[in-house]
């Protein structure tokens, strides 16, 4: 922490914001506190959980210990932003369809961890199996043991 | 088909219809329970009943959220009660509710022949709604009278989670979500180990720090307040910085644990109220097995910290909270303050899982001290992951003792328990001085008190399942209960029955051994409960038990209970791999929990419920040194990943006719039984403490 802020321009959803911050300070904080974007989570800060997983030009990463010097002109896609539209991306849509959440914390992690894996899946159309969903979300943590139902969504969610 | 039901207790204590149900202007039902949703899905669970008990659609009810300001005082969200006692409680209020209304209505229509139909009340011409009569019926009446009511149960359908697409959306739904005009934001500085004073603080480095509000310095509890979140977290390490800390350290270490469980000064207390202090008689029994079981401290681990948010307006004091029991807290919070407790209000709103009490309490605690300091502000503090691991309450580290006396021909003539450990409660309002964290910090604060037990009535806590449910002539035994703390203790998701379970299902397998008799053919022979027979025959016919997995590292194992012996019946088996580590591949789970509400939230809560303790079982240990708490991360307290969870199969045993049983807690011991008794098919080699780690079952076989 330096205790001299500096205002940096991010490309977040596909607008462009500006903020005022330490260098060091997280992208999570960022999110959450300067432009209100809650949906993306403090786990641990450390990178250890995955709660607070977002997309740097599309590859997910942990926003709770990605700095902010480190963002500079990559794009930022958080769970408000994955949506196309009004429509939900196909694994929120699966997720809702096998309720798989009990207290939902852990989702907006795993969901913006397991997009990119389903939309390639679905571009490609192969569908993903139990076992590459569950190698993708290891870094991914659940208290609840929702992890069956959250593996069954995403791979409903690759079928094309 | 509708069972008999007392009044549910929730009715004795919140006695007016009004106090559950309200018709609000805008044309729908207002539900109002004590029991706080905390992700297991009871909004939703209430949600059903109220809507089957009205006739109406769930749509039409909205459930409030637990506030002292309205709801009914029910206790905590705890012990898998709340559909026993909110669930019972709504149905029968609106079973009244639609008496009463059905009877205005056949007045206004002058008719007999007018029933409830989609929702109306109709006489085949004319129609009338709840809301048309709203302000004829009087709701402001007793429910002293209310002994039937209908079952909560009487038809099964699945309504999907009234918060869930909420939750997946990313859409603002928990407490950390939660913003006011003019909000602060607060964090606290925890003493680096437990009994640490503060000797020297300089906030100076800190007050000037941008965005700063204010700096608390009370005794050793420490904080700040700032105008964003950013800000309080960069003051937080800046006041870290800033402090030196004194005081000596508990030399305890978690490798010392059940030599210090079972010779620390206790209070002790026998097994049932009609126990004897004698040691069971061994006489006409051929053969005896006597072992001790443990388990260490384990975490909460949600993947959430804790959180709240605090606004003081003059003496009134306002808190936003997931705590487990609005009405405790406030209690706490007023014994704590030295406060007029009428002019605190606690409101609850959902936060990350829970599954017992964490430390959302201390966080309200540490709101309301920083919010003073900032009048008018709303103040949300939110804990770091270390503090989470680190300064929350633990699940108390148990031993167990169990001796067993039995004849050559199966008879368990004799059963002796004796349980050492913490209480499994500290909750807010049940101790002796105020159980909320800072207050043992602030200059006038009282450290907590060692946890107590619930009582035996109501399930216990050290002695939760002690008693084993199989015919057993002569079972005796006593609670060991810590009158220290060294490690801060209390209520996790299923209390002593994580390890008696555990504990008691070992020790059936291994008289089965000895005996050269199957478990599930010797459990059967010892048993008389009907539906303990049947989710045991169930989980054999789910498993096709007999067909064990092929592999010299394969093995499989069964657990039953029926939790608290007075709630769900659970059976499971478990087959794993035993290699390097433990790996669970799969479990078959038979459930008995009385007449199914939602089947899919039932399944829900039965899985997490498994594959948490799995977790436990195999991997968890809170591990501690010089007073401090070592394991307060991720990488030093692992919990179960994604790769290593096993493919869960479970089936309900429903029971329509019967009152509802809470399922939340009710898979935990089996499951850890389950994974004990399948380690030793696999390795021949019994395993008696916890977790199911490498290094346990290395010393296991070298003993």
């Amino acid at each position: 922490m330096s205790n001299v802020e500096q205002t940096y321009s991010v490309l977040v959803n596909e607008t462009s914001c500006e903020v005022t911050c330490d260098p060091e300070t997280p992208l999570l904080w960022v999110l959450r506190d300067s432009l209100g974007l809650i949906g993306t989570r403090y786990g641990c800060g450390a990178g250890t959980c995955g709660a607070c997983t977002v997309h740097l030009d599309g590859i997910p990463v942990h926003s709770c210990d990605t700095p902010m010097w480190s963002v500079g002109t990559k794009s930022v896609t958080t769970i408000e932003g994955l949506p196309l539209g009004d429509e939900p991306h196909p694994v929120q849509k699966e997720l809702i369809d096998c309720q798989a959440g009990q207290c939902g914390y852990c989702l907006s992690g795993i969901i913006m961890r397991a997009a990119p894996l389903v939309d390639a899946a679905r571009a490609g159309g192969a569908m993903l199996d139990r076992e590459s969903v569950c190698t993708a979300l290891d870094g991914n943590l659940c208290r609840c043991g929702v992890h069956n139902r959250i593996i069954d969504a995403v791979v409903k969610a690759s079928n094309p | 088909m509708s069972a008999p039901a007392n009044l549910s207790p929730s009715l004795t204590a919140n006695p007016l219809l009004s106090d559950w149900i309200r018709f609000t202007d805008d044309e729908a039902v207002e539900a109002l329970t004590g029991k706080s949703e905390l992700g297991q899905g009871i909004s939703t669970a209430l949600t059903l009943v109220v809507a089957r008990g009205l006739g109406l659609n769930p749509a039409q009810v909205r459930m409030v959220a637990p506030t002292t300001v309205i709801s009914p005082d029910e206790g905590f969200t705890a012990g898998s009660l709340s559909v026993q006692h909110s669930g019972s409680a709504l149905a029968q209020v609106c079973d009244r509710v639609r008496e009463l209304f059905l009877t205005e209505a056949r007045q206004h229509m002058g008719s007999d022949q007018v029933h409830l139909v989609n929702g109306q009340f109709t006489d085949g011409a004319r129609t009338l709604t709840y809301w048309d009569m709203a302000l004829n019926v009087d709701l402001d009446v007793t429910t002293a009278d209310l002994t039937g009511g209908v079952n909560p149960a009487s038809e099964t359908t699945d309504l999907p989670r009234i918060d869930l697409a909420d939750k997946i959306l990313g859409r603002p739904r928990y407490l950390q979500d939660l913003r006011f005009p003019s909000q602060s934001f607060g964090r606290v500085i925890r003493p680096p180990f437990r009994g640490a004073t503060i000797d020297q603080v300089d906030v100076a480095i800190t007050s000037a720090h941008l965005g700063v509000q204010s700096v608390v310095i009370d005794g050793s509890f420490a904080g700040v307040v700032a105008d964003s979140e950013i800000h309080a977290i960069e003051a937080a390490e800046l006041l870290a910085q800033a402090i030196t800390w004194t005081g000596t350290s508990d030399a305890l270490t978690n490798a010392d644990l059940v030599e210090f469980l079972v010779t620390a000064p206790t209070v002790n207390a026998p097994l049932t109220e009609t126990a004897t202090a004698e040691k069971a008689t061994t006489e006409n029994s051929d053969c005896t097995l006597s072992a001790r079981y443990s388990r260490p401290f384990i975490a909460h681990g949600s993947i959430g910290t804790s959180t709240a948010i605090a606004q003081w307006r003059g003496d009134e004091l306002t808190v936003w909270s997931h705590t487990q029991g609005v009405y405790p807290l406030r209690t706490d919070l007023a014994r704590a303050l030295n406060h007029d407790i009428e002019s605190i209000t606690v409101h609850h709103v959902e936060g990350a899982g829970c599954y017992g009490h964490n430390p959302a309490d201390d966080a309200a605690y540490d709101a309301v001290l920083l919010a003073r300091s900032v009048p008018g502000s709303p103040v949300l503090v939110s804990w770091t992951r270390e503090d989470e691991l680190g300064w929350g309450p633990f699940g108390p580290a148990m031993v167990v003792d169990l001796a067993a006396s039995f004849t050559a021909d199966g008879k368990i003539t004799s059963w002796d328990w004796n349980g050492y450990g913490n209480g499994h409660s500290s909750r807010p309002s049940t101790l002796s001085s105020p159980s909320i964290l800072a207050f043992g910090d602030q200059a006038h604060g009282i450290p907590i008190p060692p946890s107590n037990d619930p009582p035996l009535v109501t399930g216990g806590g050290t002695a939760r399942n002690g008693r084993p449910l199989y015919d057993i002539e002569t079972i005796t035994g006593s609670i060991y209960r810590l009158d220290v703390m060294p490690i801060r203790a209390s209520a996790l998701r299923s209390l002593g029955a994580h390890l008696n379970v555990f504990a008691l299902e070992s020790h059936i397998d291994d008289i089965a051994h000895q005996l050269g008799v199957d478990p599930l053919a010797y459990r059967l022979s010892q048993l008389s409960d009907p539906r303990g027979i049947a989710v045991l025959e169930k989980v054999a016919a789910m498993s096709d038990w007999g067909n064990r997995p092929s592999g010299e590292s394969a093995g499989r194992g069964l657990g039953f209970a029926r939790y608290k012996n007075s709630g769900a019946w659970c059976a499971v088996v478990a087959d794993i791999t035993a290699e390097e580590t433990v790996r669970v591949d799969r479990l078959w789970i038979a459930v008995d929990v009385g007449a199914v509400i939602t089947r899919d939230g039932v399944l829900n809560q039965i899985e997490g419920g498994a594959i948490q303790s799995v977790s436990w079982t195999l991997k968890e240990e809170v591990q501690f040194a010089d007073g401090r708490v070592t394991s307060n991360d991720w990488e030093a307290y692992p919990i179960l990943r994604f790769s290593e969870v096993p493919h869960i199969q479970i089936e309900i045993i429903d029971h329509p006719d019967q009152p509802s049983l809470g399922s939340g807690e009710c898979s935990m011991g089996p499951t850890a039984a389950a994974l004990g008794n399948a380690l030793f098919d696999t390795i021949g080699v019994r395993v008696r403490n916890l977790p199911l780690s490498p290094e346990n079952i290395v010393s296991a076989i070298d003993e």
